[in-house]
């Protein structure tokens, strides 16, 4: 392997600039991470609109360090708070807050930090060795490929995640129409614009996401807000004695291993892998009567999963153009949002920034680690802010990002309106996800349907004739009929058991 | 005859309950003791949780009075429910903590000591804690 571009890419990160970029990603992202309600993605879509003065790999050196930083901060209010900050912490949660409560919380702590730091560190290792074979697969793609392909990441992200695939859809479909929105990009007629002149050009993908995130959850905030004052359990400064030591490396290495494909996957994200990772520690343990009562297996290896998978989604969303979770799929809007094309091109045409930004990772997790273990404690102390003061200036940067995009006060209705759509999914239970998602990848699934359609003639059928697209749509449709399927399988053993009873 | 005290863990709660219960045990009066939170944050350490409640129990106990605790969370600042406790039970006395404050400090966050003092319908004692 060529490690020449990578070394470029350190060059790239390692300047002051880029440097301070970097540290104030994942200080934001620690302090996201820690409190519950607010992700990386809402984050990250918040600083849009500031980042557009930006130079572009600043920009996304900043956003990788907020999106680590968050699986970082996410730990420590699962384990001294039982309230996951991040849903992929939500297993760490389990065994990390009965350590904590057995008077093991900086045992605990340590482990999440060092276990998030070796698997960030493998996982972007991974992702350096990955990333431009996957890219030279992806190069020979054709238009008809692709389009199966982002079929898979928005059916799978739609369907395998969420308790309820119909809500997923649900969420899938309204996505798609606000992408929909604006001129035709062939014909030039004007789709979904109610006569508006102002929605001609589409909706700007800032204002969406910050009006799902940011106004939608503190309008959720401020009608459920929870009158209950709870007790973070005391910690001293996070460390490990040598027994902990033994017991928790083979954790953070498995769950690096199951992390990072599932990140990497269309449907990744890091709740299958990070649950996962807790079922077989706790089957592999050696001190399995502790699971219940507060393993360190138990932090150590999900910890490791989830921070694995954040280096995972890097991989098609730098290789392919494809995101795999929200905050991947802000930072690939914001991509877009400097002019410049995700895609496999990507590492050809912008060596700097993905070397540069893979480079920022590795230096990310060392200033995650160096922050997260001795201050710990320091993080938790965010959680004693009153949230009415926390969402009064969450409601004033999405504003004020919402209005700075196109200054026009046109789009402070646009962000009202879809915070209450973001409000109103949060009260029936639809994911967020897939309306991102949707937004995102809409209208570039519609491009390569139009470009494989034109370049066939019009014949429906260059859709499933190349080999890669019709094993993919193979894929898809073993997912969607999988219920069916589980069903069909089960009901066949049982036949026999009926016979001999 | 009853007494309200207003508690918070930490020095200046714990001189407060310390002189409530000398004051109740003087004057053969009940004591209430009053902790609240306004429930806003996640996170509050002035709302007192079993630890501390273990604590004021055994002062208590010790002191010999008759005493009920208080611990509302319904959004309200502590001086408010501190006011309205004494109101309700129309109290003769209320006994507080004072702590030293940093003139920022008080302008943000204002004072809970000194709305007690000043919106009180009864005698107000404030005593400090240890230094």
């Amino acid at each position: 392997m060529d490690l020449g571009p990578l070394m470029e890419g350190f060059a790239t990160a390692a300047t002051p600039m880029n440097l301070l970029y970097a540290t104030i990603g994942v200080i934001l992202g620690t302090a996201v991470g820690v409190l519950p309600g607010i992700g990386p993605a809402m984050t990250v879509a918040l600083l849009l609109p500031v980042t557009y003065s930006l130079p572009p790999t600043s920009a996304l050196i900043m956003f990788a360090g907020v999106y680590y930083g968050g699986m970082y901060g996410g730990s420590t209010t699962s384990i001294l708070l039982n309230t996951p900050g991040e849903s992929s912490s939500v297993v760490t949660a389990i065994e990390g807050n009965l350590m904590a409560k057995r008077g093991r919380a900086a045992q605990a702590l340590a482990t999440a930090a060092i276990g998030s730091f070796v698997a960030g560190t493998i996982g972007t290792a991974l992702l350096v060795a990955c990333a431009p074979i996957v890219t030279k697969f992806a190069v020979s793609m054709g238009a008809p490929d692709y389009f199966a392909v982002m079929l898979l990441a928005l059916l799978a992200v739609s369907a395998v995640l969420g308790s309820s695939r119909l809500r997923g859809f649900c969420s899938l479909g309204l996505g798609l129409a606000i992408g929909l929105i604006g001129l035709d990009r062939v014909s030039g007629q004007p789709r979904l614009t109610f006569g508006q002149a102002e929605l001609a050009d589409g909706i700007d993908i800032v204002v969406v996401a910050v009006a799902i995130f940011a106004l939608g959850e503190a309008l959720w905030v401020a009608a459920h807000l929870r009158r209950k004052a709870a007790q973070i359990i005391p910690v001293g400064q996070p460390w490990m004695g040598r027994e902990d030591w033994k017991r928790s490396w083979k954790p953070w290495l498995r769950g690096t291993a199951y992390g990072f494909p599932f990140g990497a996957l269309p449907a990744g994200g890091a709740e299958i892998p990070t649950f996962l990772s807790y079922i077989t520690e706790k089957r592999l343990s050696k001190h399995r009567d502790e699971f219940g009562k507060g393993a360190i297996e138990g932090v150590a290896g999900p910890e490791a999963a989830n921070n694995a998978s954040a280096a995972g989604t890097l991989v098609p969303m730098l290789s392919l153009g494809l995101p795999t979770n929200a905050t991947a799929a802000i930072m690939l809007a914001a991509l877009t949002g400097f002019g410049i094309q995700p895609g496999p091109l990507l590492f050809q045409k912008e060596p700097q920034l993905v070397w540069g930004l893979i480079a920022s990772l590795f230096i990310g997790n060392a200033l995650l680690l160096l922050l997260n273990l001795p201050l710990a404690p320091a993080w938790a102390k965010l959680l004693q802010i009153p949230r009415p003061y926390l969402y009064a200036g969450i409601l004033f940067f999405a504003s004020l990002g919402a209005y700075a995009v196109n200054l026009q006060s046109f789009d402070l209705v646009l962000l009202l309106v879809f915070g209450l759509v973001g409000f109103m999914m949060r009260r029936f239970g639809l994911p967020i996800l897939p309306l991102i998602i949707g937004v995102i990848i809409g209208p570039r699934i519609e491009r390569q349907l139009r470009t494989a359609l034109s370049v066939a003639g019009g014949d429906v059928s260059t859709l499933w004739s190349e080999p890669l697209a019709v094993g993919i749509y193979v894929i898809i449709a073993v997912l969607l009929l999988w219920p069916l399927l589980v069903r069909l399988l089960r009901r066949n053993p049982r036949r026999p058991r009926f016979k001999d009873a | 005859m009853v007494i309200v005290v207003g508690y918070a863990p930490g020095p200046p709660g714990e001189a407060a309950l310390r002189r409530g219960a000398e004051e109740a045990r003087l004057r053969g009066a009940r004591l209430v003791v009053v902790n609240s939170s306004r429930g806003d944050a996640l996170v509050d350490r002035r709302f007192a949780q079993a630890e501390d409640l273990e604590q004021v129990e055994r002062t208590l106990a010790a002191a010999g009075v008759q005493w009920s605790l208080h611990q509302p969370v319904r959004g309200r600042e502590a001086s408010e429910e501190i006011v309205r406790a004494a109101h309700e039970a129309r109290a003769d006395l209320i006994v507080i903590g004072l702590r030293h404050r940093s003139p920022v400090g008080k302008l943000l966050m204002g004072s809970t000591a000194q709305s007690v003092l000043l919106d009180a319908e009864c005698p107000v004692l404030a005593v400090k804690g240890e230094r």
